[in-house]
């Protein structure tokens, strides 16, 4: 028999019975939850009289539609509030874990879950929400749900899934000074395309991601979902383990050797066949700059707009016009002569503590330009917050001219009252620039972190290898 | 779940790659703790010339002329032809709900995003991959024929025009056809191996006692 994939393993070992034609049940073991999806899983729980099958696998926290203004009380929309008191109702009715807004512990979710050790190698993790990809950097099966199977897995614990087809995608070559893990994402978007890994579960390998912190390893597998493939993964070793020791939900004493003892075998064998590989240079990576309103649509900071007049094939040279069109964009146009009106740092992508301190590095010492209207940081969670706050980097910060803000999703999607106003341009850690996104008509350009706090510096996009 | 047999309807061409769920339905509509009252916002930033919010009366709203859907040859269209990657990008399960308000039971693409692929189907909205020389075909003969209408026959696997020829055919699972031709519940069906998943409970933590611990 040949070498397992690791999704292989992760995979088979959670099948709880399969069907002839290939879909399988399988169990899931942790259970993220947060206020936009779930409501009416709830309440479809409650109309068929159903409990849920295994409290204990449910962590939940509201995070997208919450204030991030510096000691906020209550939400004054009105929608939004009914539907974050919603989940404060369904959670504590049922006994949920739950982290509540003054609860310094919360976040979003995808920051919260692998930060608490609630997302431990070897499971299996949802949430009825896109990036739950992002725990797959802990060799965990961590993929997005929609809210059908949010209610279906709180009744039964289970999903029906088939599975899907591997993508190894080989990083060779550690990463250039400063080039991030958001850097090789968006440059393996760029590369395969939005649609990419579309039916695929995606290993992330190879020695610039062996070298990678967990921080950036999950900057690397939130973004696998914008390449089209609902979960990616990284295979364990060392640095998993460091990362996990002694974290709240973690296990303890003789359940650590046990458990650690199992997680090691949580890799791809030699050998193991992947459907399909893809290998990247990521020792001749430069900082990455999104010029449209997919991801995809991305180009180094050396370069410059593209010509849709070059593109041969039709359905893409319209998207291509009709993309800088929304943008304000001339094709040609040197990244780096974009000017921006707004910073954000934040999102699950990036607002762990080791983005803050890339950013800071870049601010330190330096002012926001009189050109950007606002810049703000938003941490992913109280406790990073906190963690970044005993370092004096919100000082580091606001001495620069940035907002330093409570966590929660904020303009990375911008159902709060943080947005883009209508032709905005944002420099933005956050993954997605689709149109509307940040704001309505707001234009989203995706960066990492220490490129956005160098684009506010600025004014324009520009190279932080120059900064630092 | 409503079942899906047989749907015969007006086919409205969406001649654009990736349309994210962001742009099916934008995420200050998904504020709402309800399952109904997205279809009127669904594509609203592209169907209105206004940014909408929640709560405003949509009829008074002024539409785009230029977006396809509001073109008065398309009005009352139940099947969607789309292109290459429709639904990427969020998980809202809005995304089914407001097309399905919208008034629409399939949608005809190349390919899907994996997550609004089976949230389309767990709502009974036919999302189905078709290869794209017949998704180019289609956009023609929908460009050239008002009135346009096709016949998705889900027992027959087949997608036809109404003088009845096949325009193709497509594949779904056994298991998932079963469950849209009778509109079943997939928890009721998935609970009647409540055995199996407590057996299965009983030996992953038997040999992962962490997880409980
Ligand atoms: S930060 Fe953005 S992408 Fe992440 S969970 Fe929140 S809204 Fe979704």
């Amino acid at each position: 028999m040949p070498g397992q994939t690791l999704y292989d393993k992760l995979f088979d070992s959670h099948v709880v019975r399969s069907d002839p034609d290939g879909s399988a049940l399988i169990y899931i073991d942790r259970h993220l939850v947060h206020e936009v999806t779930s409501p009416q899983a709830f309440e479809g729980l409650k109309l068929a009289g159903r409990a849920p099958w295994r409290r204990a696998s449910m962590v939940a926290m509201p995070d997208h539609n919450t204030p991030t203004t510096p000691g906020f009380r209550e939400i004054e929309d009105p929608i939004s509030r009914t539907q974050v008191e919603t989940l404060d109702q369904n959670a504590r009715a049922l006994g949920l874990t739950y982290f509540p807004i003054g609860d310094v512990r919360r976040g979003i979710v995808h920051v919260v879950g692998p930060e608490q050790g609630a997302t431990l190698p070897g499971m299996t993790v949802v949430c009825g929400d896109s990036h739950t990809s992002t725990h797959g950097a802990f060799a965990a099966l961590a993929f997005g749900i929609g809210t059908s199977e949010v209610e279906h897995v709180m009744a039964t614990q289970c999903l029906v899934q088939k599975k899907s087809k591997t993508l190894l995608i080989r990083a060779d070559g550690r990463l250039p000074r400063g080039v991030t893990a958001k850097d090789l994402v968006l440059a393996i978007i760029g590369r395969i395309g939005t649609a990419g890994g579309t039916g695929h579960a995606i290993e992330f390998a190879g020695e610039a991601v062996r070298a990678l912190s967990m921080e950036g390893r999950m900057t690397l597998c939130n973004m696998a979902i914008e390449a089209g493939a609902r979960a990616g993964l990284v295979a364990y070793d060392e640095t998993t383990e460091r990362y996990i020791a002694g974290r709240p939900f973690a296990p303890k004493g003789e359940y650590w050797q046990q458990a650690v003892a199992y997680w090691r075998t949580l890799v791809s064998d030699p050998g193991a066949v992947f459907d399909r590989t893809v290998t990247i240079d990521s020792s001749a990576l430069a900082p990455q700059v999104t010029w449209g309103t997919s991801p995809e649509m991305v180009v180094s900071i050396e370069d410059r707009v593209p010509d849709p007049d070059r593109e041969p094939d039709a359905t893409r040279r319209e998207g291509m016009a009709r993309a800088l069109d929304y943008m304000g964009l001339r094709p040609s146009t040197p990244i780096s002569e974009i000017k921006i009106d707004k910073v954000f740092i934040g999102s699950c992508t990036n607002s762990r503590i080791e983005d803050l301190r890339a950013a800071a590095a870049v601010v330190r010492g330096r002012r926001v330009a009189d050109n950007v209207k606002l810049a703000m940081v938003v941490p992913g969670s109280g406790l990073v917050k906190a963690q970044a706050e005993s370092e004096g980097l919100d000082q580091i910060f606001r001495t620069a001219g940035f907002e330093w803000r409570e966590p929660g999703c904020s303009m990375c999607l911008a159902m709060n009252d943080d947005r883009l106003e209508p032709g905005e341009r944002c420099a933005s850690t956050s993954n997605r620039n689709f149109e509307g996104r940040q704001g309505a008509g707001g234009r989203t350009h995706l960066v990492s972190p220490a490129m956005a706090a160098a684009a506010g510096i600025a004014g324009h996009f520009v190279d932080v290898r120059r900064l630092v | 779940m409503e079942p899906f047999t047989v749907h015969t309807g007006l086919v409205a061409p969406l001649d654009r790659a990736n349309v994210d769920t962001d742009a099916i339905i934008p995420k200050q509509f998904l504020k709402s703790i309800k399952r109904t009252g997205y279809g009127e916002n669904c594509f609203d930033e592209w169907r209105y010339l206004d940014v909408g919010q929640p709560g405003m009366d949509n009829a008074a709203r002024p539409r785009n002329p230029d977006f396809v859907l509001n073109q008065p040859r398309y009005a009352g269209a139940s099947i969607l032809l789309a292109r290459q990657n429709f639904g990427c990008g969020s998980s809202r399960e809005h995304a089914p709900w407001a097309l399905l308000q919208y008034g629409f039971r399939v949608v005809l693409a190349p390919s899907f995003g994996d997550i609004f692929h089976s949230n389309a189907l767990n709502n009974g909205l036919l999302a189905l991959r078709l290869p794209d020389p017949v998704i180019d075909r289609l956009f023609a003969d929908c460009a050239a024929f008002p009135g346009f209408r096709l016949t998705v026959d889900l027992a027959a696997q087949t997608v036809s025009t109404t003088d009845g020829a096949v325009v193709a055919s497509f594949d779904v699972e056994p298991s998932r056809k079963d469950r849209l031709l009778h509109g079943w519940d997939d928890i009721a069906l998935t609970l009647k191996h409540a055995d199996a998943i407590r057996d299965f409970e009983a030996q992953h933590f038997a040999a992962r006692p962490w997880l409980v611990a």
